[in-house]
């Protein structure tokens, strides 16, 4: 290490360490802007397109033009809207999804390491259990009680708020899926919590708080949990492409989005039946998925070696 | 004829933050038959000096800007791959610090021995295996060829370490480089491998280059001695030279800070008291001699005879068990219970400080543990200042964590990362209600930092930004935020360079005739417990062997046990 002249006032946090390694890596920066330019066009472009749902059967199989970009699909709707509509969906199930999942596992997970013996046993049973059940299994049965659920919320806000019908009702047909997925999703990031909750916990600092007679919550929340956030982070940019891909799985099986809502799934599913004739309604939603998948995934092993303790150390 | 000739050797390392001269010209000669210590503290460049010998530097970020190492008149530096391996483990061996990580846990360790045979020579397996038995027992192995056949995990670390010197010396070779081979082991142990390499080098003839932090093992050890700071040698010589008239000031500072058996005074010497250094603008530096450095070495006070003032204890133990249950569990190993700490009686004074003493595992840090009830207790008694702390429940017990505090070993653990100075100190006195109002606190706190010896800038940095030196620092003003009477020190200072030692144990001394602060002082260095402490406990296996005034345990130790643990402390006296 080397010695910094003492008229610096302002230290460096390990967050922002982070932050001058990731802007070094050109991969992961690539990732981010992509990221981005995918956001704008999803949900800024969008507002602008054309309506996604609008059929029109006289122009089917349209070939791109100045009119229809990407060209239209099976009913002769605009497939660049239905791409960024689509996009929407597709995003917004990866963000609501994580950040569900995210809370969960972190509160259940830095409870059961922190807590430890039969607390811990028992929480980290339950989630045995719940793993060795298949996960789509799982969210599918768990997204069909919500549906249940939302038919009446839909009939309530329309009722108490004179929302528009159609709007809610495509909202409350996607709303399930976010949660029956999120619900589900915490499993693995519960054990990842724990463990690092486990090591974090033998640490001398936190037998220091003991000492200086700190309450267990504040020690839990103010010296245990942020240091477990950095790999917490890591893993959580990882799950977002996971959960887009389950989103596609679901809407692919016809157990997901439903028609005439769009996501990156139902258009590549779409796609799909025109395979031989009409091979741009497959390929082009396609690259967009991929698209933001790789660069999630370059992001979030990006953030993965900026975050990493003991790259930290030079 | 020089064995080997090491001569302006330079190796940087080409960082993100810049170039570190991690050694910077230097040159040293080793002879046939030899022992030459290499001594420096973290960051001199005494370990890197060792692996460019042997290209096991990784290359980049290192790199070997110039110089030249020949080993028996041929240059190994530039030697390819294939010829320097040939070299390696045949005719210089190395043996590292960690003795328990150097082993391969899934060989048998004559399979291990014998592999160096093996791979430099042309013999058969049976050949093999005699000489590695043989050489077992060379290095004290008891019952060397049933013994032969079992796993690293089934030795201590002495043995293991004994291991590691078989299998180096096993090929007969002409050189070993040892780097820190003793540090991670009990004096006892320490002991015994010393006297082992001694008697290997007459025996065999081997020329041994032994690298160490400490002055020590070096004044026992060596023929000769380099002492390096920041990548350059500033002082080679005769060990008996260089110990009696150093004539470097780092080198005096170096010796003088280091406490021994026979340190008289209340606060140490250090280094900053014989040398003073000078950066130049390119980050080069120039070292000299502190202007001042005799007049402020006579400033020093000598020890005041441990005072027989009779203050009634602030704190009393008796009886304290500690137990540990291992096994057990549904499919676990049947159950067995570790008696960490078995049955101990001790008392303190208040202002005055207890030194605890005792090898790895001996039970001294769960007994320090258990004093504060960090670690539940299985039966005894604690009173604190006629407070039975055993029965306070944990509401209670909070009020008392304001007023007995504790100091870790390990200053990079200590420390909440993601925490700026400020908040560490600042909690506890919002915690404890110590102060009214922020700006009130913070004033607090800068007067604590300056009490430690840190300046207000450092407020908002974070801990990994810090030395090792300046956390412990940061640790001490941590405790001290909640104005304790009471401070367990558990091996405060043994992570830490001689010279930094020194400093920390000033400090310590300092606040506690400032603050009439009382120690619970745990430390393995029976030379630094001697300097800080008025009594001194000796512990052994969960149980006390012998406690008295600091003077008479170290003038006349009773117990076996503890004129095992004295006489094992490697002394500067050159009695050779």
């Amino acid at each position: 290490m080397t010695e910094k002249p003492s008229t610096v006032l302002q230290g460096s946090s390990l967050w922002k360490d982070a932050r001058s390694r990731m802007a070094k890596n050109k991969f992961a920066m690539g990732g981010f802007w992509v990221i981005v330019v995918m956001f704008s066009l999803c949900f800024i472009l969008a507002w602008y397109c054309k309506d996604p749902n609008q059929v029109n059967l006289t122009n089917k199989f349209a070939p791109s033009s100045a009119e229809n970009w990407f060209g239209t699909d099976a009913l002769g709707r605009d497939l660049f809207a239905r791409i960024l509509y689509g996009g929407q969906v597709s995003i917004l199930v990866g963000l609501i999804a994580t950040a569900v999942s995210v809370a969960i596992g972190i509160v259940y997970g830095s409870i059961s390491g922190f807590a430890g013996g039969r607390t811990d046993a028992v929480m980290m049973r339950i989630v045995d259990t719940l793993l060795a059940i298949p996960f789509l299994v799982l969210v599918i049965v768990l997204q069909a009680t919500l549906s249940d659920w939302s038919g009446d919320a839909t009939r309530w806000i329309v009722e108490n708020f004179k929302w528009d019908k159609e709007f809610t009702g495509r909202l409350t047909n996607i709303v399930p899926l976010f949660f029956a997925l999120g619900l589900l999703g915490w499993l693995t990031l519960s054990r990842i919590v724990r463990a690092q909750v486990m090591s974090i916990k033998e640490r001398e600092f936190v037998e220091a708080a003991v000492a200086l007679g700190y309450s267990k919550a504040r020690i839990l929340f103010r010296h245990v949990i942020p240091n477990v956030l950095g790999p917490t982070v890591v893993y959580s940019t990882l799950t977002v492409p996971g959960f887009i891909m389950y989103e596609a799985i679901l809407s692919f099986l016809g157990l997901g989005v439903e028609s005439p809502n769009s996501s990156w799934g139902v258009l590549i599913k779409e796609g799909a039946n025109f395979l031989e004739t009409e091979v741009q309604l497959l390929l082009l939603p396609g690259l967009f998925f991929s698209l933001t998948l790789f660069s999630l995934n370059f992001l979030g092993d990006g953030l993965r070696d900026a975050l990493d303790v003991k790259a930290a150390k030079d | 004829m020089s064995l080997l000739k090491i001569k302006n050797l330079k190796t940087y390392f080409h960082t993100r933050a810049g170039i570190n001269r991690a050694v910077d010209d230097i040159s040293f000669s080793i002879d046939k038959g030899e022992i030459v210590g290499v001594v420096g503290e973290s960051g001199s460049g005494k370990s890197v000096t060792c692996h460019t010998m042997l290209g096991l530097l990784p290359q980049p970020p290192a790199k070997v800007e110039g110089g030249s190492v020949s080993f028996d008149n041929e240059e190994l530096l530039n030697l390819p791959q294939s010829l320097l391996r040939a070299i390696r483990g045949k005719r210089i061996s190395m043996i590292f610090q960690d003795p328990m990580s150097c082993l391969n846990p899934y060989l048998k360790i004559l399979d291990q021995i014998t592999e160096p045979i093996l791979i430099h020579e042309n013999v058969s397996r049976e050949t093999a295996e005699t000489r590695a038995i043989e050489m077992m027992k060379k290095v004290g192995i008891r019952d060397a060829e049933a013994r032969a056949r079992s796993y690293p995990h089934e030795f201590s670390g002495g043995m293991r370490q004994r291991v590691m010197i078989a299998m180096a010396l096993v090929t007969r070779p002409d050189l070993l480089l040892a780097d820190e081979p003793t540090t991670a082991l009990d004096v006892t142990v320490q002991a015994r491998i010393l006297k082992i390499l001694r008697s290997l080098k007459d025996d065999l003839g081997i020329a041994v280059l032994f690298v160490t932090h400490d002055l020590g093992v070096v004044a026992e050890l060596a023929d000769r001695v380099v002492v390096m700071y920041r990548g350059k040698i500033v002082e080679q010589g005769n060990t008996r030279d260089i110990f009696e008239k150093p004539s470097h000031p780092y080198v005096k500072g170096l010796i003088a800070c280091r406490p021994t058996l026979d340190t008289q005074y209340e606060i140490l010497p250090t280094v900053d008291d014989f040398l003073k250094t000078e950066i130049r603008k390119d980050g080069s530096f120039i070292l000299s001699e502190h202007p001042d450095s005799t007049e402020r070495l006579s400033k020093l006070k000598e020890k005041k005879s441990s005072s027989d003032k009779d203050t009634s204890p602030l704190l009393q133990v008796s009886g304290l068990q500690v137990h540990f249950q291992t096994g057990g569990g549904l499919l676990g190993e049947p159950r067995k219970t570790l008696k960490a700490v078995d049955g101990v009686d001790l008392q303190i004074s208040s202002g005055q400080t207890l030194g605890l003493v005792g090898e790895s595992g001996c039970g001294k840090t769960t007994l320090g543990r258990a004093i504060l009830r960090l670690q539940k207790a299985k039966s005894g008694s604690i009173i604190y200042d006629k407070n039975e702390l055993n029965n306070l429940s944990q509401k209670e017990m909070i009020n008392f964590r304001k007023r007995m505090q504790i100091i870790f070993q390990d200053p990079y653990a200590s420390l909440n990362p993601r925490q700026t100075i400020e908040q560490t100190l600042i909690e506890p006195m919002i915690v404890h209600g110590i102060g009214s109002n922020y700006s009130n606190r913070r004033n607090q706190i800068v007067s604590l930092l300056e009490e430690v010896g840190l300046g207000p800038e450092f407020l908002l940095r974070y801990p990994h930004e810090f030395s090792g030196g300046q956390r412990q620092r940061i640790s001490v003003a941590r405790a001290l935020a909640v104005e304790p009477e009471f401070i367990v020190c558990d091996e405060c200072v043994s992570a830490m360079d001689v010279s930094v030692q020194a400093q920390v144990l000033n400090l310590l001394r300092e606040l506690q005739e400032k603050r009439d602060l009382t120690y619970l002082f745990i430390s393995h260095d029976l030379s630094v417990v001697k300097f800080m402490s008025d009594d001194v406990i000796v512990m052994q296996n969960g149980k006390i062997v012998e406690s008295g005034k600091a003077q008479e345990i170290y003038h006349q130790p009773k117990s076996d046990y503890t004129k095992e643990l004295l006489n094992a402390v490697p002394k500067v006296s050159l009695s050779k």
